[in-house]
């Protein structure tokens, strides 16, 4: 079997609590589909046929339940429950998951929305026998408004810097600004062996990992290690260029080789020999080929740990972790599926007015004289006379009752908003009441019991 | 060889005929399956069955192993040389078909011939009449005419040359869809001169059309494809070599099936897995030998032989080839070309050949003063890394293009070239602009000296370098200079064509000498299918 697929959906979204404080994140409605259901119908269209799932007990009975996880997914899902405290890691997970992992590995985050054709990132990983290969994309600015969001939104002081070589899918740097205290210093070893090198900061992570097998034996000795994104990939990539997996001599191999196995307990190194490896060497011996040109040294500069990226300019690249994302992942995901807008089972009257973009849930209810655009509405909701609905996301259950004006909003599941209420850019929590006439304008709406203690 | 002068000509001429028409690997199976099917329909017909039992004893003996249901092609053609004075071997083509250089007396044998034709057209007659035949004389009889026409031969040509034929292209695909491979498209524009051929762009890989954990290929195998498509692991050797590496993982994650033999079951499983590699750049010929010789040996293991015993002998005779012919054959040759290096040489390379670097090398360790001179050619300019390599090693070196050869070989005192292949009529097969190095090396009188291992010796013939070769992609001769890149929309001009080359054939007359091992040390370029003889009989 040459590759394992795991997605990582115990994750609780951290940065959209409004949102998932009832509903775990990996369910979160997109389009009308749970949102680690698109992950998934990644990996099945590529070709898999087993994921390991890794998430919480209550996504697992959510999971059983939702009509179209049990229909559209015909992969077999081996869900792992770990607990809900959230103090496990996604290394942390891969620890958890050890025994299972047979092969290389292919991390994913229920959060990714993407078309990506995964091959490309799947190439890198075979092609150069590379030990990590992930995808990036670059940032797309969300132009739709926030609801709650009071004022402009912060430029990102989180940047992200990632730099990659002159082909560009090299990737020889990643830091944090978070950890760049007094400014980004680059080693000499990493100049001296790529002198060009291009930094990036408007990339967005996908979280898609290919990871070999060593990577993940490394974790179970290595155990101080706890996040894939925030540890183990930065320590990956400059390990790249450590003075010990450095071995420009080919010629000792073979007493170098027997000298890391020895030393890979005490330096937790990261030895990725394979059985083979005199013939492997032979053939890339004889090879004429270098993946740079200008100095002495040979094809990867002799090192043995490489680290490739994928960077998408064209095409959909989402995670879903913040409110700014999720709004403009349900306005763009029904896209990349051939889906009829209208559910068939829906009932809609003809003097509705629906735009091309919106999007009816199943067993819907939807009367006359409403407007519906731009909007993505969800399952076994009820939209009664005279209502209007603009650029907003309505979950499953919902009541939307006479005369309400509804425009960029979010309302979560079983709410019910009351009649002749007008709500702008407003974002109204599970199962909350709006009382009629309410005028909200730019709130979010939750239970007090949701409210942080102070 | 016992043969006498008379039978020595129309001898030569089926090996060259055999080797024209016996092209790549895989379609020789379909040729079989092809032929089964046509005696299958003869079956009805009278024959001779005395006649037909002769020639299945006279096939039988020079086989050594129990002839089972489908006997692999590369067993009976290395059977076929040394039988081919008894057997009925297919000499009905007319001379004028064979491209041989006239060297031969063939003209004043012609009542021989022609008797020996009579006789043959006879024989086969009746042998098309057995049923269900094995595949040695499917495999013997390949070469032969169809039942009907006895007279003019239709010669099966490989599928990769006949890309401009729709009928060759739909067998292709349903050969492909049966094996559950993926065929590759043919990308842009094709130069009407080479529209016989394929051409693939880099930016369309195979594996797009692949699953991601694949399963009808071995990981090592779509791994191997993809360095081959992208060029990582290139160069005649290098091919071979992790070829080989590929087979031996595939070997060691083997299990018979229940109900299955090994020994045929196993090549079964290859055949997807070189079709694969097939699609993903054209085999070369000495990956050609490496897979017929691990065929052989696969079907050579006995029936009764354990699986882990089996697998690890095949791992083992992998080993040993890998040793015998690639590194040690590299040490002899470099022994015999170091004899031939003085103090105070100039050595012309062109590109970057493995063998001729290693040389060069060993050379310098024994204390030979020489410097070198490095030609080179776009697009590939693999003389940056011949360059990089011997200069590492402390040679001085010298490095120009292509078209400053001949302002450069004045100076020059020898040539030495790799090659990709020496084909049966002595041309020399090598990367394209060899022959052109070797031309201007004649007109300054300069010696070319080739080197080349024996395995990389191939039965096919060739003389020139249109019928047979690789088109690489094309958009790889595109250069951006300065942010502009004027051919960016070069398929939207109807009149134009860009040709990306591969390889060329130098004729024997511009070689001097061929060193090679098997203890040969250096012969004369027309004496290829000699060594070629004699490999197939001591095997």
């Amino acid at each position: 079997m040459e590759l394992q697929a795991v997605l990582m959906a115990a994750g609780g979204g951290s940065r959209m609590t409004d949102l998932t404080y009832n509903t775990p994140k990996p369910m979160l409605p997109v389009g009308n589909k749970p949102l680690m259901w698109y992950p998934l119908n990644l990996l099945e269209r590529v070709g898999f046929e087993e994921v390991i799932v890794i998430t919480t007990k209550e996504v697992q009975k959510m999971m059983s339940t939702d009509p179209k996880m049990k229909v559209d997914v015909k992969m077999k899902l081996d869900v792992v429950c770990i607990q809900e405290d959230g103090d496990m890691g996604t290394a942390d997970a891969l620890r958890h998951i050890q025994q299972k992992i047979k092969t290389d590995i292919l991390v994913m985050s229920c959060d990714l929305i993407t078309d990506v054709a995964l091959h490309e990132v799947v190439d890198l990983f075979r092609a150069h026998n590379a030990t990590l290969a992930m995808l990036m994309s670059k940032a797309h600015e969300f132009t739709e408004t926030v609801p709650g969001q009071k004022g402009k939104k912060k430029t990102a002081e989180q940047r992200d810097f990632v730099g990659v070589d002159q082909s560009g899918k090299r990737l020889l740097f990643m830091a944090n600004e978070a950890d760049l205290e007094d400014g980004l210093s680059v080693r000499k070893s990493i100049m001296r062996k790529h002198p060009r090198m291009h930094i990036k900061t408007g990339l967005v992570d996908a979280h898609l990992y290919c990871l070999k097998k060593a990577v993940v034996d490394f974790l179970t000795e290595n155990k101080s290690i706890s996040s894939i994104r925030g540890e183990l990939v930065p320590y990956l990539v400059r390990k790249q260029f450590s003075k010990t997996t450095d071995s420009p001599k080919m010629k000792d191999d073979a007493e170098d080789q027997t000298q890391k196995k020895n030393d890979s307990s005490t330096n937790h190194e990261l030895l990725i020999s394979s059985r083979d490896e005199p013939l492997l060497q032979l053939a890339q011996e004889r090879s004429c080929w270098n993946d740079h040109h200008g100095d002495m040294s040979e094809a990867y500069h002799g090192g043995k740990l490489r680290c490739y990226v994928h960077i998408m300019d064209q095409g959909l690249c989402y995670r879903v972790n913040t409110l700014a994302a999720f709004i403009e992942a349900n306005r763009l995901a029904p896209k990349l599926f051939e889906e009829p807008a209208v559910h068939p089972s829906a009932v809609i009257s003809e003097r509705c007015q629906m735009g091309s973009d919106s999007i009816i849930g199943a067993l819907c209810q939807v009367a006359d004289k409403t407007s519906i655009k731009r909007s993505t509405i969800g399952n076994s909701t009820t939209v009664k006379e005279k209502v209007k609905v603009t650029n907003s996301i309505i979950m499953h259950g919902v009541t939307i009752e006479e005369g309400c004006n509804i425009q960029g909003s979010v309302i979560c599941s079983n709410a019910v908003i009351g009649r002749g209420a007008d709500l702008k850019y407003c974002l109204v929590g599970n199962g909350q009441r709006i009382e009629p006439e309410a005028e909200r304008t730019n709130e979010v709406i939750v239970g007090t019991d949701q409210l942080m203690e102070i | 060889m016992a043969d006498s002068g008379v039978t020595e000509g129309p001898d030569k001429k089926e090996e060259i005929d055999r080797a024209k028409s016996e092209g790549k690997e895989l379609t020789k199976e379909e040729k079989q399956r092809l032929r089964k099917e046509k005696k299958q329909q003869k079956k009805n017909k009278e024959k001779k069955d005395d006649k037909a039992s002769q020639e299945s004893e006279k096939e039988k003996k020079p086989l050594s192993s129990p002839p089972p249901a489908s006997q692999p092609p590369p067993q009976s053609t290395t059977q076929k040389a040394p039988s081919a004075v008894p057997a009925p071997a297919p000499v009905s083509v007319p001379a004028s078909e064979a491209p041989v250089p006239a060297d031969k007396p063939a003209k004043s044998k012609a009542e021989l011939k022609a008797e020996r034709r009579a006789r043959q057209e006879a024989e086969r007659a009746s042998k098309q009449g057995k049923k269900g035949e094995t595949g040695q004389q499917a495999a013997t009889s390949k070469q032969k005419a169809p039942p009907n026409e006895l007279q003019p031969v239709v010669k099966r040509l490989p599928e990769h040359i006949q890309v401009d034929n729709p009928d060759v292209l739909k067998k292709l695909a349903k050969k492909l869809e049966r094996q559950q491979i993926p065929l590759r498209m043919d990308y842009g524009y094709k130069v009407s001169l080479f529209s016989h051929l394929h051409q693939y762009s880099r930016k369309a890989p195979l594996t797009q059309q692949v699953s991601i954990p694949s399963t009808v290929i071995h990981p090592a195998v779509v791994r191997l494809g993809l360095q081959y498509s992208q060029g990582i692991v290139t160069g005649s050797n290098a091919r071979s070599v992790a070829l080989l590496h590929a087979f031996k993982q595939v070997i060691r994650d083997y299990t018979t099936p229940p109900n299955e033999e090994l020994s045929r079951d196993l090549v079964n499983k290859l055949k997807p897995y070189i079709s694969f590699l097939n699609q993903c750049r054209p085999l070369s010929a000495s990956m050609g030998n490496a897979i017929k010789y691990i065929k052989k040996e696969i079907s050579n293991i006995p029936s009764q032989c354990k699986e882990e015993e089996a697998k690890s002998k095949l791992l083992n005779c992998i080993e040993c080839y890998i040793n015998e012919k690639i590194i040690l054959a590299a040490k002899a040759i470099a022994k015999s070309a170091i004899e031939k290096i003085s103090d105070g040489d100039v050595i012309l390379i062109y590109g970057c050949s493995s063998l001729v670097n290693h040389i060069l090398c060993e050379a310098f360790e024994k204390s030979r003063k020489f410097r070198v001179i490095v030609v080179d050619s776009r697009p590939r300019l693999e003389g940056r890394e011949a360059l990089r390599r011997l200069v590492q090693k402390g040679i001085s070196c010298t490095y120009v293009l292509i078209s400053a050869v001949s302002y450069v070989l004045p100076e020059v005192s020898k040539v030495f070239l790799g090659a990709h292949a020496l084909l049966a009529n002595g041309y020399v097969m090598s990367r394209v602009g060899t022959s052109q190095i070797a031309l201007v090396a004649k007109a300054f009188n300069v010696p070319v000296l080739v080197c080349c291992e024996t395995y990389k010796f191939c039965e096919r013939v060739q003389t020139d370098s249109f019928v047979s070769n690789e088109l690489d992609d094309p958009d790889d001769l595109i250069v951006t200079r300065k942010g502009k890149t004027h051919l960016k929309d070069w398929q939207e001009v109807p009149s134009l064509g860009l040709l990306n080359l591969v390889y060329d054939v130098t004729p024997p007359d511009f070689v001097d000498l061929v060193i090679t091992d098997l203890g040969l040390g250096m012969i004369p370029c027309t004496s290829v299918p000699v060594v070629l003889r004699v490999k197939n009989v001591d095997q």
